[in-house]
């Protein structure tokens, strides 16, 4: 299983500027397998970091260990970085540019130098977790809805076979089905091919029911990690950094106040109907 | 009750070329939107909410139908340009993405930018600008750089200068989905100050169905027709309407509509985690008495 680790990093921005700002403060993280959601309020840090996972920005102080080997000893560990960390950033969908959906997706297999077969296979899986429609892989990307650009997008990076899955607000802008479905697809992906994932998102609703980990910044620190149960039960201290927890979070809380206590850790609808459900059965 | 927007069977279609296909976007849409109220629009990517705003915007021109705009019918054969501008000068649109609305390079500069073109004089701008940031929260960024703000506050920012224009009526399409909860409940509480303090009719497209929760009627598109409308009580009471569409329902409304399954006596239009809690609660006690 391959391992990502952060070591007393550090990310100024314009240092020695009147702009200086310090973006990560000695930051300390692994990453391994599972699902691994990142949440913070807007410049407490997310996007920064998750650019130091593939490279590509480099920390002013500290190491970024990939399987315990830091990627900036030599430039060719950088690149070999890019190619086991796939970063889709946000709004991808304005990075297609090929002619037509297939060439787009093929086109980062085709830079890692495999054969044509390999990258047709590639191509067509990856579609298929992206749950990019079949009937389009010859139309022009730009035919397609902003949904249907954004799976192609996320298609050309699962292509690469990546070992780190990472995802800048993957679902951003999409109506709750699409949401359902794009999460879902990587999940199931991360499932099958056995690669971690990072998700940044603002929607915690969604990090509560799809992650197993949840990593809170704030002012380019790590403040909390742990399961979602564990982060959303620290209500107070995530709205206290401008985060939320989810809606239903607040009603068992609430719950509790009218004397019936189905527990702080709750997270999802379908968790909080069957805890409630015992209660008033018996 | 005087009416801001009304739509009778509006239609509108994407024409096709090559091999691809007309796409009609709206079939059949009628509504109307009274003056000074909050209106959502909730529907799939697809849906037809965003052709809906940029033809009340009139932007765009429906295939037939009609629109009127304060009593004014604004689409057919009689309609002069002059008419056009008048209606575009009662509604603002403010879009999704904030980095994609801001054209200026200093705060108050790019809040001015609509009033400058209104022609109007100088000091009745600077009067409006800065009345309009106060609105928004952003008075003290006025000198500041766009770029160097957050998501929220430049959505804010883009608020002011559709205030600053004064518009009776402002769409807002998608204006939160780029925002992260501290931004998002800074545009929610800035867009219910205008509606509830300034009157401005608000209509608000969006995905959040916590958001649509507080306006005072919901408007549910799918496949470019209206497929329900109501109050977000009448609306949410029916998840399983809004599920077939793609959509969803608040959690508060989703729990809910469980324990009623689960055979609990309980509402469904309840949208306040403290109520929807208190509602629970007494269903639950009456249950217990009941079995004892």
């Amino acid at each position: 299983m391959a391992e990502i680790k952060l070591c007393d990093v550090n990310y100024i921005y314009n240092k020695g500027t009147p702009y200086e700002a310090h973006a990560l403060k000695n930051i300390n993280l692994t990453i391994g397998e599972g699902i691994t959601g990142i949440i913070g309020h807007t410049g407490s840090g997310k996007s920064t970091m998750v650019q130091l996972f593939n490279g590509l920005a480099k920390p002013s102080s500290g190491s970024v260990l990939l399987d315990g080997r830091d990627i900036w000893e030599k430039s060719e560990r950088v690149r070999e970085a890019r190619f086991r960390a796939g970063l889709v950033m946000q709004y991808p969908e304005y990075q297609l540019f090929a002619n037509t959906v297939y060439e787009d997706i093929a086109f980062g297999p085709r830079n890692m130098g495999l054969s044509e077969d390999e990258v047709n296979k590639r191509v067509i899986d990856a579609a298929r977790f992206a749950k990019v429609p079949e009937g389009v892989m010859n139309r022009s990307p730009f035919d397609l809805s902003g949904g249907q650009k954004r799976r192609v997008a996320l298609a050309g990076v699962i292509a690469m076979r990546p070992e780190f899955l990472i995802l800048d607000e993957p679902a951003a802008g999409l109506d709750p089905g699409g949401r359902r479905s794009i999460l879902g697809g990587i999940k199931e992906f991360g499932k099958a091919s056995g690669t971690s994932v990072i998700v940044v998102s603002h929607s915690m609703e969604d990090m509560a029911s799809y992650c197993d980990r949840i990593i809170v910044m704030a002012s380019g620190k790590i403040i909390m990690d742990g399961t979602p149960a564990q982060v959303f039960s620290r209500y107070n201290e995530l709205i206290g950094v401008g985060l939320d927890v989810p809606q239903i979070t607040r009603v068992a809380s609430a719950l509790a106040e009218h004397g019936l206590d189905i527990g702080r850790d709750v997270y999802t609808v379908g968790y909080a109907a069957g805890k409630l459900s015992e209660l008033f059965d018996k | 009750m005087e009416n801001t927007i009304e739509v009778k069977n509006l239609c509108f279609t994407y024409e096709g070329y090559g091999d691809v296909p007309d796409v009609e976007a709206l079939h059949d849409v009628s509504f109307t939107v009274e003056k000074g109220s909050f209106t959502a629009i909730l529907g799939h990517n697809g849906s037809g909410k965003s052709t809906l705003a940029s033809v009340l915007c009139m932007l765009s021109e429906p295939a037939s139908g009609e629109v009127y705009i304060n009593g004014k019918l604004m689409t057919g054969e009689d309609v002069t340009d002059e008419d056009v501008f008048d209606a575009r000068r009662r509604v603002g649109m403010v879009f999704q993405n904030p980095d994609n609305q801001i054209v200026a390079s200093v705060v108050e500069e790019d809040v001015a930018f609509g009033c400058e073109n209104l022609g109007l004089p100088p000091a009745e701008i600077r009067r409006r600008v800065d009345d309009a940031l106060e609105c928004v929260g952003m008075r003290k960024y006025a000198r500041h750089s766009p770029h160097k703000l957050s998501g929220g506050q430049k959505q804010r920012v883009a608020i002011a200068g559709v205030i600053a224009m004064k518009r009776d009526c402002i769409i807002f399409d998608e204006s939160t989905a780029m925002l992260d909860p501290m931004g998002r409940r800074e545009v929610m509480e800035t867009i219910e100050y205008l509606n509830k303090v300034e009157g401005v009719t608000v209509i608000l497209i969006t995905h959040y169905m916590e958001e649509a929760a507080r306006a005072d009627r919901v408007i549910v598109m799918n496949g470019g027709r209206v497929l329900t409308t109501g109050t977000p009580g009448e609306v949410f009471s029916e998840p399983e309407l809004l599920w077939d569409a793609d959509l969803d329902v608040p959690q508060t409304t989703e729990l809910l509509y469980r324990m009623k399954k689960a055979g609990l006596d309980v509402r469904l239009d309840i949208f306040d985690f403290e109520e929807c809690a208190a509602e629970i609660a007494r269903a639950v006690k009456k249950r217990q008495s009941e079995v004892k």
